[in-house]
Order: structure tokens, then C-alpha cells, then sequence
């Protein structure tokens, strides 16, 4: 049976349009009110069930605990740093998580293993609206990040730069000859064998966000990245 | 991650880079970014321009007003310039009157401006000792992305290109328009060539990140005939004597292929 | 020395000097994401005026004894460029400015979701270009739009558009001279999906009858407007999937 709707499926929508009524529920960037359903933000529709949500086109990141992200420490405290996530609040990170023992203040060179401007890549272990995001490095693949390029992207478009069962990062990866790691707050680290095989993924990583909205992407962006490839002698592919 | 503190690793790509003359974004040392230069955008001012450096834009108006002449020139006009960083145009602009940033950004371009003798401000003088012609040179900066000072100076000449005079007449000591305008008397096309120093390089028109990694910049206004006419070092760091003197040169041929897009022939 | 005041402001055919009839907006044109920087952003300009707004956040609230531990601060800053008008205007703001400021946050307000993010402050800043009268409606309209390109959760779009009394009769959207030489100007902001009125000033003398019917005409005005924002938003990416999936 179905429900009335007053939009087509992924429909652009704006703040304040009517998505539904009353029967549905009220899913990501929607609101209810007096039993009607209004979108939030600028993006899409969808109808799933009697659910009604938005993918929002363009949002800031918002921390979820689980989340891998990219960010860049911008202060030194006593005993933890504050790192800039993208998100309305900066990301602790406590000295505690990084060194893997209490922290002593006599003797451990904070500035030394994370200074300011560093980036790092970390998990959110905990986060409420009450206080700033807690971050960790104690899992593999996360800590400093030492070399390589960082393109900030808008968030809800990283879904698109992964694709479906990662189709279109895989490809990325092995048309680019680079490490591509994605962080859920918009932020990703590129780490390739030259600074033209990086340059090639940024630039990749920029038309999938510009178009993140179209159909037949993968196809346009892999074309793309070899018709770039072959204007370009690369000598760092014989190894 | 808008905070304006620096990427390290960047900052590091950029310094290596500077001592193998190459730059993060490819040009060239002596390559400035793409200029579009469009005038008469704002029609309240008597002349206007907006210029686009790059991602760096700068609105420039001006407005002529009567006013008192300065009592050591009693006859000739004033040139005042004025420079704006509103709050849009960067995350580090707060609001408030102009800080030391915009304060030097107004007196360089005002330089430029004078010691090229660029306006005629002999020829506005209405009433010697009592009404003279005010120029107002305000510049708008809409969006930084580094080197405010050559995207304002080319803006600031643009918009005084643009401008245009009421005509007036003057019956029994009462000043009154008269239709019709006349372009503001302009004799010299000042522009002004900014360098970054990094890791011993020079390097033309910085743009925002080489901006936060120089140890110093330095900036020279040319005019017409090649005379420079105005220099600013700025920064915590130093220039060499040779340094100083290999900036001075390309920005005198550098400055020419600029002149000509604002003066069009 | 000052411009000479028009003879009339309306014909006797009803139409007003810059062409319009009685019930017709400026020429209006909008568009958003045009500042590199900003978090968002939108430019409009209607008839001779030219605005732009440009919003930061949200983001850590500074100083932090303005931030609230339960919300959003919103703060809208609405300044005036010295050549946007016929004679200078310093760049300190004025008490208008100020006052300005305020309304414009408060016709705001209400569609933000500020309650979703404590203890951070969301800044707006409107910068006229050009000034041609009902300035303050459209810093409304343009602001509204640069939070939604912010991607700031909201409400719903926030539109403003004046009515006013001028040679005795009502009309919509007063140019400058209009509005100082006119009987009575009515600038208006109004939430469509919410019929909610979020906006409201008045100078001058009108009838109780006038009233009604000028704030009337004042939200049939937004409606029109708040068609125009919403195409604006999504022009932009229409745009794009126009162009590749040709």
C-alpha cells in the first residue's frame, strides 16, 4: 500500500518543503510538526518504507562514535591536545591514548610526538552533545600522518568517493597508484610514489564531489583519471 | 577544518618545493594566478571594480565628495584610501575598526597611488583654501586567499580608470551641478608586484598557504615608465640587497603585462 | 548638493518610476556558494540593490562567556560598503546598522535549528554593495539563503519583502526614494511553511485598513520570493546533473 507523498523519489527538496504527513516517520534532516514532515536541509528525497529522510547535498560533519576521521591538532592542553574534526566541536584527544599510559607531565614531551598543525587520523570513542568528541589512536592504521596530500571534501559526499562496496575507491587506488584513506568527516589522506600520482587522485577526489548527485559517475571519473594518466610520463611506475 | 593553523605537512611540501623553485600549485616562480578584472560593478560609487585574483577577491569603489583641502596644499584635492578585511571574506576577520593588517593594506596602495602621481589632484581644486575634490578609495576585500595587496592596488587603479566626475559650476561662491561627467584626470597606471620569501626563493603573487609558511614578502609598485614608485617589506624575516634587487626587475615586467589588462591599450 | 526629487513618483497610469505596477517586485537575481571561504554563502541582486551574505559555523563560540550551554548563538552582522550609497557612509557602524542587526537576527532565529548545537555560535555577515531601499529585506532573504548553503538544518527559508504607502497608494517593494519620499514603508519577513511572521517594522502613518492590507501584500510578496530562493538552491546542482548526464 502506498502512502501519499508529495515528492518523486531523489527529488531536489529545500528547508521547509513538505515531505509528508503524518503516517510516516521522521528520518535523517527532516522535522515533524503540527503531524506534517518538513526536509531540513537542501538534498534529496527518499522514501523508504514509512520512513521519509533527506541525503543532505552539502552538511558539516557531525561526530558519531565508530567514526574514522582526519583532523588536525590545533591546540596543546594539559595532558591532551584538541584536534580540528570539521565539526561544530573539536576532538580531545587525550596524552593518556597516545602514549598508552597515564600521563606525566614532568617528563612527557607533548609537542614532540603531536604538535600543533599536525594531522592525525583517529577514532571517536565517545561523543554526546554535552561534550567535545573523545578521540583515540590506539587502534592500527590510526596516529600521525607524516607524508603525503589532504583534500577536505563535504562529508555526506564520502559515501559517493567509497561507492557501492567500495567500487569507486578501489579504482581510485589502483588508477592512481596511491593509499586512499577516507575519514567520515570529509577529510581524506592521500599517500602516493609522487606528487603527480597525488595530484591525480585530488583531482579525481574533486569531480566526485562535484557530481556526487549524478548517475554514471564511476564510468566518467575512471576516464577521466586514465585520459589525465596518459598525458603524463610516470616514471615512478618502474619499480 | 577551517582553523587557519597551517597543515604542517604542507607547510613542509611547500618549503621543499620553494628550494627546488617549484611550487604546491604549479606555477611557475614568477607566475602570478589568473587575473579577471571586471569595472563599473557597483553603481553608487562613481567608479568601481572588482578584481579577481586567483580566489582572492577585492571590490574597490570610489566615491568623490567637496571638502577642505589640507592647509599645506590649499590647492589640490585629496586622495584618502581606505581598506576594508569585513568579516565575510576570511575566518581570521572579525569585526571591528581596521587592525594593523588593513591599515597597511590602504597606506600601500595609497603610495602606490601618490608617489605616481597617478591622480592629477592639482586639477581638483574648486576653491583654493576652502572646496577642493575629496577622492575616496575604498577597498572591499570579499574573499582571502593570499596577496591582498596586488589584487587591491589593481583594483584600486581599475576603479580610479572607472571613475567619473559631476560636472559643476560655480555662481556667487555656491557650488551646483551640471549635467554631464568627466573622467577623473588620470596620468600614471600604477601597479604593485608581491613576493613571498620561502626558504631563500622569492616568489610572485603568494597565495594564502605560501602567505602562512614565508619568512617575509616583499612588495614593489611600478609605474608607467618603469620608475618604482613604492616598496613595502613585510613579515618577521630579511631580504638580501640581491634579493631586493631581483624583485625590483621582474616585478617591473610583470607589472606591465597587469597594466595592460586594467588600461586596455 | 543633493539629487533632484522626482516630480511623481507614480503616473497617472499607475505605473511607478522605475517601470513597475503597484504589485510588482524588482528584477531579482540570486545565487549561492559564491565566496571561497565562507561556510556558505549567496549573493542577490534586486533591482539596484546588491548584497552579499556570507555565514561562518557552527563552530566554537568566541568569547566563551557569550556561548550558551544549551544552544546555537546566532549573530547577524549587517554593515554597509562606504560606495554603497549616494554619499559616503564611514564603515564604523552606524546606530542603524546596529538596530538592523538585531531585527535581521530575529527574523532568523526562528528557522534555525539552534538547539542542535550547543555552546557554539553560527555568524552571519551581510555586506551592502549597492543600496537602492528594502535593503533589510533582502539581507533577509540572501542570509536565509547562505545558512541553507551552509548546510545549517533549518525550519524552513526565511523570506522578506515590503509594502508601503506612496502618493496614496499601496505597493510592494519600495526603492529608496520611494521609501523617503513615500507615506509609509512596512518591511516584512515570513516562514512559508509555517505562516509564521517573523519580521515586522513600520514607519509612517497608515490606516488599520492600510495596515492589513499592506501586510497582506507584504506576504503575498514573499511567497514570491521564497519561490525564487527556493530555485536558487536548487539550481545549483540541477546545473550539474543537467550537464553530465547528457
Amino acid at each position: 500500500m502506498n502512502l501519499p507523498v508529495f515528492y518523486e523519489k531523489r527529488d531536489i527538496v529545500t528547508p521547509g518543503d513538505l515531505l509528508a504527513d503524518d503516517d510516516y516517520e521522521t528520518g535523517e534532516n527532516t522535522y515533524k510538526e503540527d503531524g506534517k514532515i518538513y526536509a531540513t536541509r537542501v538534498g534529496l528525497v527518499e522514501y523508504e518504507g514509512h520512513r521519509v529522510f533527506v541525503v543532505a547535498l552539502k552538511a558539516f560533519y557531525v561526530p558519531s562514535v565508530g567514526d574514522m576521521v582526519i583532523g588536525k591538532i590545533i591546540e596543546l592542553g594539559l595532558g591532551s591536545w584538541l584536534v580540528d574534526i570539521g565539526a561544530p566541536y573539536p576532538g580531545v584527544l587525550r596524552a593518556s591514548d597516545v602514549f598508552n599510559r597515564p600521563f606525566r607531565p614532568q617528563r612527557d614531551d607533548m609537542p614532540h610526538v603531536l604538535d600543533v598543525g599536525d594531522m592525525v587520523k583517529a577514532k571517536i570513542v565517545a561523543y554526546d552533545r554535552t561534550r567535545a568528541p573523545l578521540l583515540t589512536v590506539r587502534e592500527p592504521d590510526l596516529g600521525k600522518i607524516e607524508r603525503g596530500q589532504i583534500v577536505e571534501v563535504t562529508p555526506t559526499k564520502i559515501p559517493r568517493i567509497i561507492g557501492r562496496k567500495g567500487s569507486m575507491i578501489t579504482m581510485l587506488k589502483q588508477e592512481t597508484n596511491c593509499q586512499i584513506t577516507v575519514g567520515q568527516n570529509g577529510v581524506v589522506h592521500v599517500r602516493g610514489r609522487s606528487p603527480e600520482d597525488e595530484q591525480l587522485a585530488v583531482i579525481a577526489i574533486h569531480k566526485i564531489e562535484e557530481e556526487a548527485h549524478t548517475s554514471g559517475l564511476t564510468d566518467r571519473v575512471t576516464q577521466m583519471v586514465r585520459k589525465e594518466k596518459g598525458g603524463v610520463v610516470n616514471v615512478s611506475k618502474e619499480a | 577544518m577551517k582553523s587557519p593553523i597551517m597543515i604542517r605537512v604542507k607547510q613542509k611540501q611547500i618549503a621543499q618545493l620553494a628550494s627546488l623553485g617549484k611550487r604546491l600549485d604549479g606555477r611557475g616562480l614568477n607566475d602570478h594566478r589568473k587575473v579577471q578584472l571586471e569595472v563599473g560593478v557597483v553603481g553608487r560609487a562613481e567608479g568601481s571594480a572588482r578584481v579577481r585574483l586567483g580566489k582572492t577577491e577585492v571590490m574597490v569603489g570610489t566615491k568623490i565628495e567637496l571638502g577642505e583641502p589640507f592647509s599645506d596644499v590649499p590647492d589640490h584635492g585629496v586622495l584618502t584610501v581606505n581598506a576594508e578585511l569585513v568579516p565575510l571574506a576570511s575566518p581570521t576577520f572579525e569585526p571591528g575598526p581596521p587592525r594593523e593588517e588593513a591599515i597597511e593594506l590602504a597606506r600601500v596602495v595609497d603610495r602606490g597611488i601618490r608617489e605616481s602621481k597617478a591622480i592629477a589632484l592639482e586639477d581638483l581644486c574648486v576653491e583654493p583654501g576652502k572646496k577642493v575634490f575629496i577622492v575616496f578609495v575604498d577597498v572591499y576585500v570579499l574573499n582571502h586567499d593570499g596577496n591582498l595587496i596586488d589584487a587591491s592596488a589593481l583594483a584600486a587603479l581599475a576603479a580610479l580608470l572607472n571613475t567619473k566626475m559631476f560636472n559643476y559650476e560655480v555662481k556667487e561662491g555656491e557650488i551646483s551641478k551640471k549635467p554631464g561627467y568627466t573622467p577623473l584626470p588620470i596620468k600614471n597606471y600604477p601597479v604593485a608586484m608581491t613576493f613571498a620569501k620561502i626558504n631563500d626563493r622569492l616568489m610572485l603573487d603568494p597565495w594564502l598557504e605560501e602567505e602562512q609558511v614565508m619568512d617575509a614578502r616583499l612588495t614593489i609598485t611600478t609605474d608607467k615608465d618603469g620608475k618604482i614608485c613604492a616598496v613595502q617589506k613585510g613579515g618577521n624575516g630579511h631580504f638580501t640587497t640581491q634579493q631586493v634587487l631581483e624583485a625590483a626587475k621582474i616585478a617591473k615586467d610583470k607589472a606591465e603585462e597587469l597594466r595592460k589588462l586594467v588600461v586596455k591599450g | 548638493m543633493s539629487q533632484k526629487k522626482p516630480e511623481k513618483l507614480i503616473d497617472k497610469d499607475g505605473v511607478r518610476l522605475d517601470g513597475r505596477g503597484f504589485n510588482e517586485l524588482r528584477p531579482t537575481k540570486i545565487e549561492v556558494g559564491v565566496l571561497a571561504n565562507a561556510d556558505g554563502s549567496a549573493y542577490i541582486e534586486q533591482g539596484k540593490n546588491k548584497i552579499l551574505a556570507a555565514v561562518y559555523g557552527p563552530k566554537e563560540a568566541h568569547p566563551k562567556h557569550l556561548a550558551m550551554p544549551d544552544r546555537a548563538l546566532l549573530r547577524c552582522r549587517y554593515h554597509m560598503a562606504p560606495f554603497s550609497v549616494e554619499e559616503r557612509k564611514s564603515p564604523a557602524p552606524s546606530r542603524r546598522d546596529i538596530e538592523l542587526s538585531k531585527v535581521i537576527t530575529e527574523a532568523l532565529e526562528p528557522a534555525v535549528f539552534v538547539e542542535y548545537y550547543p555552546r557554539t555560535s553560527i555568524d552571519t555577515f551581510i555586506e551592502i554593495l549597492q543600496a537602492d531601499g528594502g535593503t533589510r529585506c533582502a539581507s533577509i532573504t540572501v542570509a536565509s539563503l547562505a545558512l541553507a548553503d551552509a548546510g545549517i538544518p533549518m525550519r524552513g527559508l526565511v523570506a522578506a519583502c515590503a509594502a508601503g504607502k506612496v502618493e496614496g497608494r499601496l505597493v510592494l517593494d519600495l526603492t529608496d526614494v520611494e521609501d523617503k519620499e513615500g507615506e509609509a514603508d512596512l518591511p516584512l519577513a515570513w516562514m512559508p511553511n509555517l505562516n509564521a511572521i517573523t519580521l515586522l517594522q513600520m514607519d509612517g502613518s497608515l490606516t488599520i485598513d492600510e495596515f492589513e492590507q499592506a501586510v497582506n501584500m507584504a506576504v503575498e510578496g514573499c511567497k514570491q520570493v521564497s519561490e525564487l530562493q527556493k530555485e536558487t538552491l536548487k539550481a545549483k546542482y540541477v546545473a550539474v546533473k543537467e550537464e553530465v548526464e547528457e
